[in-house]
C-alpha cells in the first residue's frame, strides 16, 4: 500500500515535469523551479543543521565499540572507541565513507529448534555503498554540464567510470551501479517482511524518487540522445545566473529535471537528511574520556537531594547504637 | 500430594519449547492497528503512590496496568507534548535520533527482546517509531502537512499504554547502537519515553521503591545503617569459616584513603555476596586503606531508568560523602548500570571532583590517568593493575574445578568499553577459561534480559525470551566446553543471569569476578583452604583437611 502511494506520486511528478517541458513551460520548469529547489535545499540543510547545533549535547554518551583507553598495557581501540579528538575524526571518516557500523551487520538465525546464530550479513552494506558512492560519482559527473572548460578531474573521473567502453556514448557503469543498487534496498524493502512492516511512503518515495531519475537519466542519454549541447546550455545559464531556454531538449529532460529539483527539496525535509545528520550522532563523534575530562552540561540546573545531615538526623540514633560514626552525637 | 500448578511470574510455568518457536513475522494488521495484549509475565506493575510520594513526583495514584482507564491527569496531553518539545530542546541526540533513522531495519534482530519474542515493536526501529511517529505528526513539517500519510500518528492513551508496555520492554541496552549506521541509541529513546510517561505519573514499582528506598536510605533497597553493619559483620564471620582470616569492616571512617561502593544487590543475595565477601577480604589482604559509606551505600542508580533528574538527585550523594569523609579517591565495585552513571554522567552531573585526588595505587603506585578527572576507578581496572605488578598471590588451581566464561555487561561494554581487564583478571586466577561466539560478546554482548529495572518476577515470561540470546551462548559453551560457570561484573546479572541459566543453560552457576580472585589468592596466615566463600567444599582439597589433621598430630608426638 505506502509502496503504491509513493509509486503513484514519483509516477505522477514525472508526467508534470514531461508536461511541463512540452507545453512550452520551459523558463518554469527549466528555470524557475530549479532555481527554487536549489534555494530550497541549501536553505533547507542548513536550517536543519542549525536547528540540530542549537540543541545542547548535555551528556558525553559515545557508544564504545571496542577497548577503553585505561591502563598502559592494555591496547585501546581507537577507532571503535576513540579518547580525543583525533581518534574521533577517525571513527567517523569510516564511518561517514565506509559505513563501519553497518559492516558489522549480522542475521540472527535459529538452527536445530534451539540455538542462536548470526551470521555475517553484507547485502545491505555492499547496497548502500554502491548506491551513495555511485550516487557521488554521478553527481561529480554531472559538472561537465556546468563548467566550462570541464575540470581534469571530472574528465578523469569519466574515462574511469566507462572503462568498459561498451555502447555509444559510452555507458557508465556507475549509472548501472546506481541503479541496480537502488533496485535491491527497493527489494528487501519489500521482500524482507519485518523491514515491509516498518516502511512508510517515506521511505519508498525517495527510492521510487531515485530510481526515476536514474532510468530517466539513462534514457536520456543512450535512448532519447537528446541535444546535450542544447541541455549544456541551459546547465551553463543557470550555474553562470544567466538562464537560457534551449527548444531543442527532450521533453524527458523535463522529466528528469523536474524530479531532481522534487528531491531537492524534499531532501531536508524528510529522512534523507541522514547525510547531515550523521556527522552530528553523539553516540558516535564523541570521546569516550567522561572520566579523564570533564563535560558541562549548559543547562544543568540544581536538584533536591537527601543530605548527608538528613540521612543523620533520620537515622542517628540507630547509628549510634550500632558503633558507626556520626558527625553529632 | 499435588504440586501447585506454576503461575506466569515462576520460570516453570513457561514450556522451552513454547517460548523457542519465536515467530518474527510480523502480524498482518499494520503496527499503528495493532494494540498492546497486557499479559501476564510480559509487564511490570505500576509504581505505588507512597513511592512517588517519597521522590516528589507528580501525580501519584494507584492503578492497575489492567485497567482500561489510567487515569490520566487533565491535559495530559498538552503535558506530554510540552515535555517532548523540552527534551528535543535539550538533547541533540534526542532530536537527531528522531530526525535521522532511515528504517535500514538494521538494528531489527539485534535486540535480545526481538529475537527471543519476535513482536516487531521489539524491534529498536519499531520501539522508536512509537515516539517518533508522535513526533513526526506535532514537529514536523512533513507530518503537519500529510499527517498519518507521511507516517504522523495522533497521540491518544492507547499510544500511552503502548510506551509504558514497549518502554518498559527495553533494558537500555544500547546493542541496537553498535549496528546502527547513524548511532541512534535506543536507550536515550527509552529514556526520553520513560520521562515523559514519567510526567504523568506512570512509573513501573521495581523501579521506582529502589528509587525511594535510595533516596531515604543510600540504597535501593532500604538497608538502614545499623543493618548494614550486621550485613557486613555476617560475611565477616563467613569469611573467618572459610579461611580462617579475620577481617575488619571500616564504616564511615573519616580520613579514609579511599571511598569503596558497590551496587546494594551484592549485600543480601547469592551469588553477589560472595563477591561483597571477596572485596573485603582483598582489602584486607592487601592493606587497602578504605572506608564503605552507610550513606552512599549504593553505588548503583535506579534514577537512570526513571528520568535524568532522579539520576542526579541519587547520584549527588557519592561525591558529597567523598568531599565529607575526606577521602583521596573512589573505588567503585562491579556492576553494570553504575558504571554507565559514574563514566558517563557523574563527572558532568555532580562533579567537578575538585577535591580529590588523581587516583594512584596504593599497591603498585599507578596512576590511573583515565580517571584523573572523576576520580572513580573501577575495580577491575585496580585489580588487572595489581596483578600485572604481582602484587596478588594467587593459585588458580583452587579454581580448577570451575570451568568458566565471561559474560560482558551491557553498560561497561558499550557505554566504557572495560573489555580486557576483567578478562585480564580471570584469565589469571582461573585455568579454564573459554568465551562464548564472538557475536555474543564485547561490544556484541546479549542483555541478561532484566535490566534497566525489568528484573522483576512478574516479568519473566520476557525475562526468559529475552534472555534467550544469552541463554544460547551459554548452552553452546556448555555443550561444547563443559562450562560451569558464568562470570559477570554486574549485580543485576548476578540476579537475573540466575534465573537465564536455571532456565536456558541448567547446570551453569553465576559469580562475579572478585569471587573467583579470592578463591584463587593466597592469604598471609590462612587456614588450609578446603571450602570457598560459598562455603563449599573445594574439589581436589577435600583431602588436604585430613592431612593437615595427621601432620598436626604428628608433630604435637
Amino acid at each position: 500500500m505506502n509502496v503504491l502511494v509513493a509509486l503513484v506520486a514519483v509516477v505522477g511528478l514525472f508526467l508534470l515535469g514531461l508536461a511541463g517541458g512540452a507545453s512550452g513551460l520551459g523558463w518554469l520548469f527549466g528555470v524557475g523551479i530549479p532555481y527554487a529547489a536549489l534555494v530550497l535545499f541549501v536553505g533547507g540543510l542548513i536550517y536543519r543543521v542549525l536547528g540540530w547545533a542549537k540543541v545542547p549535547v548535555p551528556f558525553r554518551i559515545p557508544t564504545t565499540s571496542g577497548q577503553e583507553k585505561s591502563l598502559s598495557w592494555i591496547k585501546q581501540q581507537k577507532l571503535d572507541n576513540p579518547h580525543n579528538t583525533l581518534t574521533v575524526i577517525g571513527r567517523m571518516a569510516l564511518e561517514v565513507l565506509f559505513f563501519r557500523s553497518l559492516l558489522k551487520n549480522t542475521k540472527t538465525e535459529m538452527v536445530e529448534g534451539r540455538r542462536l546464530v548470526y551470521a555475517t550479513d553484507l547485502a545491505l552494506w555492499v547496497a548502500g555503498m554502491a548506491m551513495h558512492w555511485s550516487l557521488l560519482i554521478v553527481l561529480i559527473r554531472h559538472l561537465r554540464l556546468f563548467t566550462n572548460p570541464v575540470p581534469f578531474f571530472v574528465t578523469f573521473l569519466e574515462a574511469t567510470d566507462g572503462f568498459m567502453e561498451v555502447g555509444l556514448p559510452v555507458v557508465y557503469v556507475t549509472s548501472i551501479v546506481f541503479v541496480v543498487g537502488l533496485v535491491y534496498l527497493l527489494y528487501r524493502r519489500l521482500a524482507i517482511s519485518q523491514v515491509r512492516y516498518i516502511s512508510l511512503v517515506n521511505d519508498y518515495f525517495p527510492l521510487l524518487l531515485m530510481l526515476a531519475i536514474g532510468v530517466s537519466g539513462i534514457w536520456l542519454r543512450h535512448l532519447a540522445k537528446t541535444d546535450i549541447a542544447s541541455v549544456k546550455e541551459m546547465a551553463l545559464g543557470l550555474a553562470r545566473f544567466s538562464p537560457v531556454v534551449a527548444d531543442s531538449v527532450s521533453p524527458i529532460f523535463y522529466g528528469h529535471l523536474f524530479l531532481v529539483c522534487v528531491l531537492l527539496a524534499y531532501f531536508p525535509f524528510s529522512k534523507l537528511v541522514h547525510m547531515a545528520g550523521v556527522f552530528m550522532s553523539p553516540t558516535r563523534n564523541m570521546a569516550n574520556n567522561n572520566r579523564a575530562v570533564r563535560h558541562i552540561n549548559p543547562w544543568d540546573y540544581p536538584v533536591k537531594v537527601h543530605t548527608y545531615e538528613e540521612y543523620e538526623d533520620d537515622l542517628r540514633e540507630k547509628m549510634i547504637r550500632a558503633g558507626i560514626p556520626v558527625e553529632r552525637q | 500430594m499435588t504440586r501447585k500448578s506454576p503461575k506466569p511470574d515462576e520460570m516453570e510455568y513457561y514450556q522451552q519449547e513454547e517460548l523457542l518457536k519465536v515467530d518474527w513475522e510480523p502480524p498482518k494488521t499494520s503496527w499503528m492497528d495493532t494494540p498492546v495484549d497486557f499479559r501476564p509475565g510480559t509487564f511490570i506493575y505500576p509504581g505505588k503512590a507512597k513511592n512517588l510520594t517519597v521522590f516528589d513526583l507528580p501525580y501519584p495514584r494507584d492503578w492497575a496496568v489492567t485497567d482500561e482507564d489510567w487515569q490520566l491527569p487533565e491535559g495530559w496531553k498538552k503535558t506530554v507534548l510540552e515535555g517532548m518539545a523540552e527534551r528535543l530542546s535539550k538533547y541533540r541526540s534526542f532530536k537527531i535520533f528522531m530526525d535521522t533513522c532511515v528504517r535500514c531495519g538494521a538494528c531489527a534482530d539485534k535486540c535480545h527482546f526481538f529475537i527471543g519474542s519476535g513482536d516487531p515493536k521489539n524491534m529498536p526501529v519499531l520501539r522508536a517509531e512509537l515516539l517518533r511517529s508522535v513526533y513526526r505528526k506535532d514537529f514536523t513539517a512533513l507530518g503537519k502537512v500529510f499527517g498519518k500519510l507521511a507516517g504522523g500518528r495522533e497521540l491518544t492513551p492507547e499510544v500511552i499504554k503502548e510506551w509504558f508496555y514497549y518502554f518498559y520492554q527495553c533494558t537500555e541496552c544500547r546493542r541496537c547502537s553498535v549496528f546502527c549506521p547513524y548511532g541512534i541509541d535506543t536507550a536515550e529513546i527509552t529514556m526520553m519515553g520513560r520521562e515523559l510517561l514519567g510526567l504523568l505519573g506512570l512509573y513501573v514499582n521495581w523501579v521506582i521503591e529502589p528509587v525511594a528506598n535510595c533516596y531515604r536510605y543510600g540504597n535501593h533497597l532500604g538497608i538502614q545503617p545499623h543493618g548494614l553493619k550486621d550485613t557486613l559483620d555476617f560475611m565477616a564471620d563467613d569469611i573467618e569459616e572459610a579461611t580462617g582470616i579475620r577481617i575488619d569492616i571500616p564504616i564511615n571512617k573519616k580520613g579514609a584513603e579511599i571511598l569503596f561502593f558497590t551496587p546494594s544487590g551484592d549485600f543480601v543475595a547469592a551469588p553477589g555476596i560472595y563477591t561483597c565477601m571477596a572485596y573485603m577480604l582483598l582489602f584486607h589482604e592487601l592493606g587497602i586503606d578504605y572506608t564503605w559509606s552507610t550513606y552512599a551505600s549504593d553505588g548503583g542508580n535506579f534514577g537512570l531508568f526513571t528520568s535524568h533528574e532522579a539520576m542526579k538527585r541519587l547520584n549527588s550523594k557519592i561525591y558529597a560523602e567523598a568531599k565529607r569523609l575526606g577521602v583521596k579517591w573512589i573505588l567503585g565495585g562491579e556492576c553494570g548500570h553504575m558504571w554507565r552513571v559514574i563514566h558517563q554522567y557523574m563527572n558532568t552531573m555532580t562533579g567537578p571532583a575538585d577535591f580529590l585526588e588523581v587516583p594512584k595505587s596504593p599497591l603498585t603506585g599507578t596512576v590511573f590517568e583515565n580517571a584523573r578527572s572523576a576520580k572513580v576507578v573501577h575495580i577491575m581496572e585496580f585489580l588487572a593493575d595489581a596483578i600485572r605488578h604481582g602484587k596478588l598471590k594467587l593459585d588458580p588451581s583452587r579454581n580448577d574445578h570451575i570451568r568458566v566464561t565471561f559474560h560482558d555487561s551491557c553498560n561497561p561494554a558499550r557505554g566504557m568499553g572495560i573489555l580486557e581487564e576483567p578478562r585480564y583478571v580471570i584469565r589469571n586466577v582461573c585455568n579454564n577459561f573459554f568465551e562464548m561466539p564472538e557475536n555474543t560478546i564485547r561490544e556484541q554482548t546479549f542483555c541478561c534480559g532484566g535490566g534497566a529495572g525489568l528484573g522483576t518476577d512478574e516479568n519473566m515470561e520476557m525475562r526468559l525470551r529475552g534472555g534467550l540470546p544469552r541463554g544460547s551462548a551459554v548452552r553452546y559453551v556448555q555443550e561444547r566446553h563443559g562450562v560451569n560457570q558464568l562470570a559477570a561484573m554486574c549485580a543485576i546479572d548476578r540476579a537475573t543471569l540466575v534465573t537465564v541459566c536455571d532456565y536456558w543453560a541448567p547446570g551453569v552457576e553465576v559469580t562475579g569476578i572478585s569471587e573467583l580472585v579470592a578463591n584463587a589468592m593466597v592469604f598471609e596466615g590462612e587456614s588450609k583452604r578446603t571450602h570457598n566463600l560459598r562455603l563449599e567444599p573445594i574439589p581436589g582439597m577435600e583431602d588436604a583437611e585430613g592431612e593437615d589433621k595427621v601432620v598436626e598430630v604428628a608433630a604435637h608426638e
